[in-house]
């Protein structure tokens, strides 16, 4: 195992941020924690990565324990932190340096492994990292953290705030490094970027939901999914919420997603249901779920 | 010790970049040493003098003439009466009123005696002792004055046994203000700059976040510490030298003992300093928490120094709080080795209590600064 923890809990005073959790990484997997803003995620990072020590339970990183062997770990993982934390009053090519020499190395002797992220940035390498763009920051950081050649890489909300083209190309760069096997445990609060780890865990109030691999997770999901639209959202929504055969609604982009209590669902009984509520341009069709979705039903 | 030199160098890349931070270091100070060693004077000059004379005799004249002569007096006015004179004093027009009464020439001829009535405005209540200290410095030549004048042209045979005191004062001959102050001035600024920056440097990685990155990677606590405190203590020596070399051009202030002596006080005294600094920040989290104490401690710490008012005339208690006080140690030293020509063995009670004191701050600081959160 990469990663695992067992019975993992942590509080802070009586705030309970983590409870109970359990869960393991396969070496060269790229996991995925998914999960709200304050559903724990920092903290289980914090802890993996020995900046915070467990209330209760056990946890090891790269076959070390994160409480006896923390000096281990610190060698042989990489982190980048939710917020960006690298030193803006230098330029792309000091911090790199400056990371690569407290880590007892050089740019060249790992060369090899940031060098697809680092040819994006390297002409920016006498830009202060201050000056750099979002995405560009997220790279640095990315670099930064590759420097030493970690054995796992612990990536915490690393495209909160980034440009969707960003975001995707932020993927693409993970999926290349879980190739040169790294064991990579990414959170992220997009349910969209969950269908690209190859296993997620769904976190909720400290709590782990589900742990299972995206398609299965949408597989599992017991109910139909109706993809409901209408000339005016707020007043269908609310028509849908009163409606006494309702099992579940949320609003998703342009349409609200449906679900109904009864197993024989006829769309002409909903659709003159709407019609009678003074609704227009009423549509009514069955969708393909997703993580969201799932991720909806199991926080219930 | 590659890691070190390389956070040494980050640090001082950083610090020069820092556009707000370099005048501060740099600037200030010396503006600082050079505005406050002329304004900060124990002298008070130009004092708003008024008399009221119902005597109206030449004696009277005479008194009130000596006044005049004085450098520290403006002789501003003659007030008629006692209502309008403390009116005026009221109002802040006047500093001192001298109440000469009537039949004050004939008291003095025929009972060798007579009274005066003195006020002084004592808002400010050190120039009040001082002025009293100058009005009682003129009448007491006037007295002898006096004495040898109208005393003696009444034929009376007066024998006056006058034990004189010719005072000398050693080390600062002239009793420069400027001699006294521009030392301790020194002092004030290598401690305030060094303790403000080392207090708000390691916070600030805390705030930007960069703390949260460093804590990660296997670097150790003594390299981390040591890569981010040095570049401050070449920054103290810097100031003391830049302070000496003022000090030296434009007050001609003397150095009679060893400039090295006083470079190895200087930077067993700057650890302290910077321990103190890294105290702090381990139990701040933003740099407005970590300034507002260390402004706390600078405060207390100058006006228990010595620097200001002499530790001799505190209450016992205090007197014993500033044995706890690293500056009042410098600011002895300075005084000593630049005005006084001390040697190592003079300062060794000092050295021993500021080395004492680095040794705890920083074992306290280093002890109580975590990689973990």
């Amino acid at each position: 195992m990469s990663i695992s923890l067992n019975n993992i809990s942590k509080s802070y005073k009586k705030l309970k941020a983590v409870q109970d959790i359990s869960f393991d990484v396969n070496p060269g997997e790229l996991f995925g924690l998914i999960g709200p803003d304050g559903a724990g995620k920092t903290t289980i990072f914090r802890i993996l990565t020995t900046l915070l020590i467990p209330g209760e339970g056990t946890a090891t990183v790269a076959g070390f324990d994160v409480v006896e062997d923390y000096k281990e770990i610190r060698n042989s993982v990489g982190y980048m932190p939710g917020r960006f934390s690298l030193y803006q009053d230098l330029t792309v090519e000091e911090n790199l340096t400056f990371f690569a020499t407290i880590f007892g190395t050089t740019i060249e002797e790992n060369h090899d492994l940031i060098e697809d992220i680092y040819v994006q940035i390297e002409p920016f390498k006498n830009r202060r990292a201050g000056k750099l763009s979002g995405g560009m920051k997220q790279k640095l950081a990315l670099c930064c953290a590759l420097i030493h050649k970690p054995k796992v890489l612990f990536l915490d909300e690393p495209t909160t705030g980034v440009d969707p083209v960003s975001r995707k190309e932020f993927w693409e760069m993970l999926k290349r490094l879980q190739k040169k096997n790294i064991t990579i445990l990414v959170s992220t609060p997009y349910m969209d970027e969950a269908a690209l780890c190859d296993r997620i865990a769904l976190i909720q109030n400290g709590e782990i939901l589900e742990i299972d691999t995206p398609e299965a997770i949408v597989n599992k999901f017991p109910k139909t999914i109706y993809n409901v639209g209408a000339d005016n959202m707020y007043k269908l929504i609310q028509s849908l919420q009163k409606y006494k055969y309702l099992y579940s609604v949320f609003p998703f982009g342009e349409f609200v997603h449906y679900t109904d209590k009864r197993d024989s669902f006829e769309v002409a009984d909903l659709r003159s249901y709407l019609e009678k509520e003074g609704l227009v341009n009423i549509s009514i069709e069955v969708a393909q779920p997703n993580i969201e979705d799932a991720f909806m039903e199991l926080a219930r | 010790m590659k890691t070190i030199g390389y956070i040494i160098q980050k640090e001082f890349k950083q610090i020069f970049r820092n556009k707000g931070m370099l005048p501060i270091i740099f600037i200030l100070p010396i503006l600082q040493l050079v505005i406050l060693s002329n304004a900060a004077t124990y002298e008070v000059k130009n004092i708003k003098f008024a008399y009221i004379d119902y005597d109206h005799t030449s004696t009277s004249r005479a008194l009130v003439e000596k006044f005049n002569a004085s450098s520290y007096f403006n002789v501003l006015t003659d007030f008629p009466s006692q209502e309008i004179a403390s009116a005026a004093l009221l109002r802040g027009e006047v500093d001192v009123v001298l109440e000469i009464p009537n039949n004050f020439e004939r008291n003095l001829l025929k009972e060798k005696t007579a009274d005066l009535s003195i006020t002084i405005n004592a808002i400010d209540g050190a120039a009040a002792g001082v002025e009293n200290g100058y009005v009682n410095q003129i009448l007491q030549t006037f007295n002898k004055d006096v004495k040898t004048n109208i005393i003696d042209t009444s034929k009376k045979p007066v024998q006056s046994v006058a034990i004189e005191s010719i005072p000398s004062f050693w080390y600062n001959t002239t009793l420069d203000y400027k001699t006294f102050m521009v030392p301790g001035i020194l002092v004030l600024l290598v401690t305030m700059i060094t303790l403000f920056l080392s207090g708000m440097n390691i916070v600030r990685e805390k705030e930007i976040g960069t703390l949260e990155q460093i804590n990660v990677t296997p670097i150790r606590k003594s390299q981390f510490i040591i890569g981010k405190l040095f570049p401050f203590w070449v920054i103290g020596m810097g100031l003391l030298t830049i302070g000496l070399i003022l000090a030296k051009a434009i007050f001609n202030i003397p150095m009679e003992g060893s400039i090295a002596l006083l470079y190895a006080y200087t930077s067993i005294y700057i650890l302290v300093i910077l321990g103190m600094g890294l105290l702090i920040s381990n139990f701040t989290d933003t740099q407005q928490q970590a300034m507002f104490i260390a402004w706390f401690f600078i405060v207390i710490f100058i006006l228990m120094s010595g620097l200001f008012t002499p530790i001799e005339s505190m209450p016992k208690w205090a007197q014993l709080i500033t044995e706890f006080n690293p500056i009042k140690y410098f600011v002895e030293i300075v005084r000593m080795v630049m005005l006084k020509g001390a040697g190592f063995t003079d300062i060794l009670p000092q050295l021993w209590k500021t080395m004492l004191y680095a040794a705890i701050m920083n074992g306290l600081a280093v002890w109580s600064y975590r990689k973990t959160i």
